[in-house]
């Protein structure tokens, strides 16, 4: 056990999109996990990481929590990767960047369709949002990047055991693709 | 039943327990407990946490866009929504569901079909699977996809190869696995072509075999410990879901069904895109997740549950052989008229499983499924509402439009929101029941977990976001001041912190 490659996964401001096409490796799994040990990730109830190998972020950063969670990773993996196009330059959810946060909450909370008891949500128990939804390479510094949305299940498979075999990972042609 | 403990009167002089997050669910949640100088839990609550805003900044995107917009909201279960969103842009173009072309139609059942085995089986083998075959408090090590694939590899396995196999069929028929396109107004943007229909038809006896493997697998987990699956997490509710016009259970196309606790039909054959008429959703302050409520029953007692119990509760019969005697089975288990078992939610699950195994066969055999009339046009209007039974409920999506074709209005109500109030009183019915004057530990602490994954509840749908967070366990007296901490290491390991 001991010996086995560390890695830890988290999902910021994502869909899961990208941990499912993960998943999506499928019986590869068994192989995998012959060489690597999960730490923290939506699959265990392990829930801080420490001492990680490689740690796969998905989703960009949102509000304070993700920040925190983000630099938790940076902090405690060797290697961290941006996985799928949230990671990498905020994504579908940064589609709110160029609307006023406020607008986004009256729409939901308080002017929506069949919205009764109209407020915003404004609990301490509620993290703060940030103004606009960010790469996560503005906030701590990523040494990959996997592009697609979600990037396919080959992609992570072959990423995954160059660097696990000790191989500086590229990718070929056909598997880099950005839908 | 226990929704005095959602807000505590003398909050000041309680003592405050957070779980944060919630574990192995799609999403960012995080219950709160108070509790009184006994131990005594007298509020308990499940956040949710993040906020997204999709309703606004889709608009003044074109119409046509929504199906591949609206899938980027849950990657667990981007098929419901496209196909919610293309249903209600059909409309937009003029077409009802009956006017959809035959091929269309059955291709996007198919998809559908396929999305929902893959969603229950990742739900229960990947996610609840290590609580229902190693305990609610066994340690942390075993409580994962990974110990089930080592102390039970033919389980953990068929798990893997189900899931795999309700991918392939997503992907046959969108190109992709992961928010593919195939769904357009009016219909679909291709068929299948004979090669794709063999390659599905060579593994799909094996599933339906697995199917029903994994049927008796619950009902057995479910009956050896039944007054205690009976018991916990369970709350008596109403039920709504769509069904067909004769009753049958229903996941595409159907009219709204709610049957109250004692199984007496409150509405029925409802047409959804009057939804507005029935159904608001209540705002509530410490959330981000709202409330929904039916009018006609007011806040206090219109809540209800959606998904698969809700399903399988609220029809008449399922319309494939196997899946329709595992219901017979089920309902029998208990004697009522109305299943009200939280845990049951997993049973239930497994059944739709198997009814959408079956369902698939089907698909596959019929020769429309490679049909080339795939697209209908009618006259253009400028409101849209699609429904559809997602894996985890009623999924809700309605668009208004300008003579440009540009968005203007949008609102979604998600599966998981509507189950909102249900998981709430489920997490203080174990809180109340398990929990309250006892000692709370990491592995107690899992107890209000199960109770909420039993939901499936795919908070990143409800907020439009997912994550996970540390736990970590405070006492904060009345002052604010921290009393206990108990942290949970990567290990597993829970630690007090002595420095507090
Ligand atoms: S990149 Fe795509 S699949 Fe991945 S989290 Fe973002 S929307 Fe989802």
């Amino acid at each position: 056990m001991a010996n086995k490659i560390r890695v830890a996964t988290t999902s910021l401001a994502g869909c899961f999109g990208c941990h499912m096409s993960f998943l999506d490796i499928d019986e590869r799994m068994l192989q995998l996990v012959e060489v690597v040990e999960f730490d923290r990730s939506p699959l265990t109830d392990i829930e801080h990481c420490t001492n990680c190998d490689i740690g796969l972020i998905e989703g960009g950063v949102c509000n304070s929590e993700n920040v925190h969670v983000l630099r938790e990773f940076r902090n405690n993996c060797k290697i961290l990767v941006a996985v799928g196009a949230c990671a990498i330059n905020g994504g579908l959810p940064a589609m709110r960047n160029h609307i006023p946060l406020e607008e986004c909450l009256n729409e939901a909370y308080i002017n929506g369709i069949g919205v009764e008891n109209p407020q915003i949500p404004n609990d301490p128990e509620l993290p703060l949002l940030l103004d606009k939804v960010r790469p996560i390479h503005e906030v701590v510094k990523i040494d990959y990047y996997l592009p697609g949305c979600p990037p396919s299940a080959d992609v992570f498979w072959k990423f995954l055991t160059d660097l696990i075999e000790g191989r500086e990972p590229s990718l070929p042609y056909e598997l880099v693709h950005y839908d | 039943m226990y929704e005095h403990l959602e807000t505590a009167e003398n909050r000041d002089s309680l003592r405050r327990v957070v779980v944060d997050p919630v574990s192995r669910v799609e999403g960012h949640g995080k219950v709160t407990l108070l509790l009184d100088a006994n131990n005594k839990v007298q509020q308990a609550r499940l956040h949710i946490v993040e906020f997204r805003g999709f309703e606004r900044f889709i608009q003044g995107r074109p119409y046509w866009e929504l199906p591949v917009l609206v899938q980027r909201l849950c990657g667990i279960c981007p098929v419901s929504h496209h196909l919610a969103a293309a249903k209600a842009i059909d409309q937009l173009v003029g077409i009802d569901p009956e006017n959809l072309p035959v091929s269309a139609d059955k291709l996007r059942r198919l998809l559908h079909f396929g999305q929902v085995l893959q969603s229950h089986a990742l739900s229960f083998f990947h996610l609840s699977s290590p609580d229902l075959l190693f305990g609610f408090e066994s340690d942390i090590s075993k409580r994962s996809v990974i110990a089930v694939l080592a102390e039970y590899p033919e389980i953990g396995l068929q798990g893997v190869k189900l899931r795999k196999y309700g991918q392939e069929v997503i992907r046959m028929v969108s190109g992709k696995r992961i928010h593919g396109t195939g769904a357009i107004a009016g219909g679909m943007n291709k068929s299948l072509t004979k090669a794709e229909r063999d390659y599905l038809l060579e593994d799909i006896d094996q599933m339906i075999i697995w199917a029903v493997g994994s049927v008796a697998l619950i009902k057995k987990v479910h009956c050896s410990n039944l007054p205690y699956y009976d018991d916990f997490a369970t709350i008596r509710t109403n039920y709504l879901s769509l069904t067909k016009p004769d009753g049958a259970l229903e996941l595409y196309h159907g009219g709204i069904r709610v049957k109250n606790e004692h199984g007496e039909t409150i509405m029925d054959q409802v047409d959804y895109c009057k939804y507005n008429d029935y159904i608001h959703e209540e705002v509530r302050s410490w959330t981000y997740m709202k409330f929904p409520y039916l009018l006609s029953l007011g806040q206090e007692q219109g809540w209800y549950r959606v998904g698969p119990l809700a399903r399988v509760n609220n029809c008449d019969y399922i319309d494939t052989p196997l899946a329709e005697a595992a219901r017979v089975e089920f309902k029998a288990h208990s004697g009522e008229a109305m299943v009200h078992s939280t845990l049951a939610y997993h049973w239930t699950r497994l059944i739709e499983v198997l009814h959408c195994a079956e369902s698939i066969k089907e698909l596959l055999n019929d020769p429309d499924i490679m049909g080339h009339d795939l697209v209908a046009q009618g006259e253009k209007r400028y409101e849209g509402v699609g429904v559809i039974e997602a894996p985890r409920g009623t999924l809700f999506h309605h668009y208004q439009v300008d003579e440009n074709d540009i968005v203007t209005k949008a609102n979604l109500i998600v599966s998981t929101t509507s189950n909102n109030m249900a998981m709430n009183e489920s997490v203080r019915q174990v809180a109340a029941e398990y929990l309250s004057g006892r000692e709370l530990t990491e592995p107690l602490l899992n107890n209000l977990e199960v109770a909420i994954r039993a939901y499936d509840p795919c908070l990143s749908c409800a907020t439009h976001a997912v994550g996970k967070m540390p736990l970590q366990l405070e006492l904060v007296d009345a002052e604010g001041k921290l009393i206990d901490k108990l942290i949970k290491h990567s290990d597993g390991q829970i630690e007090r912190d002595n420095n507090v």
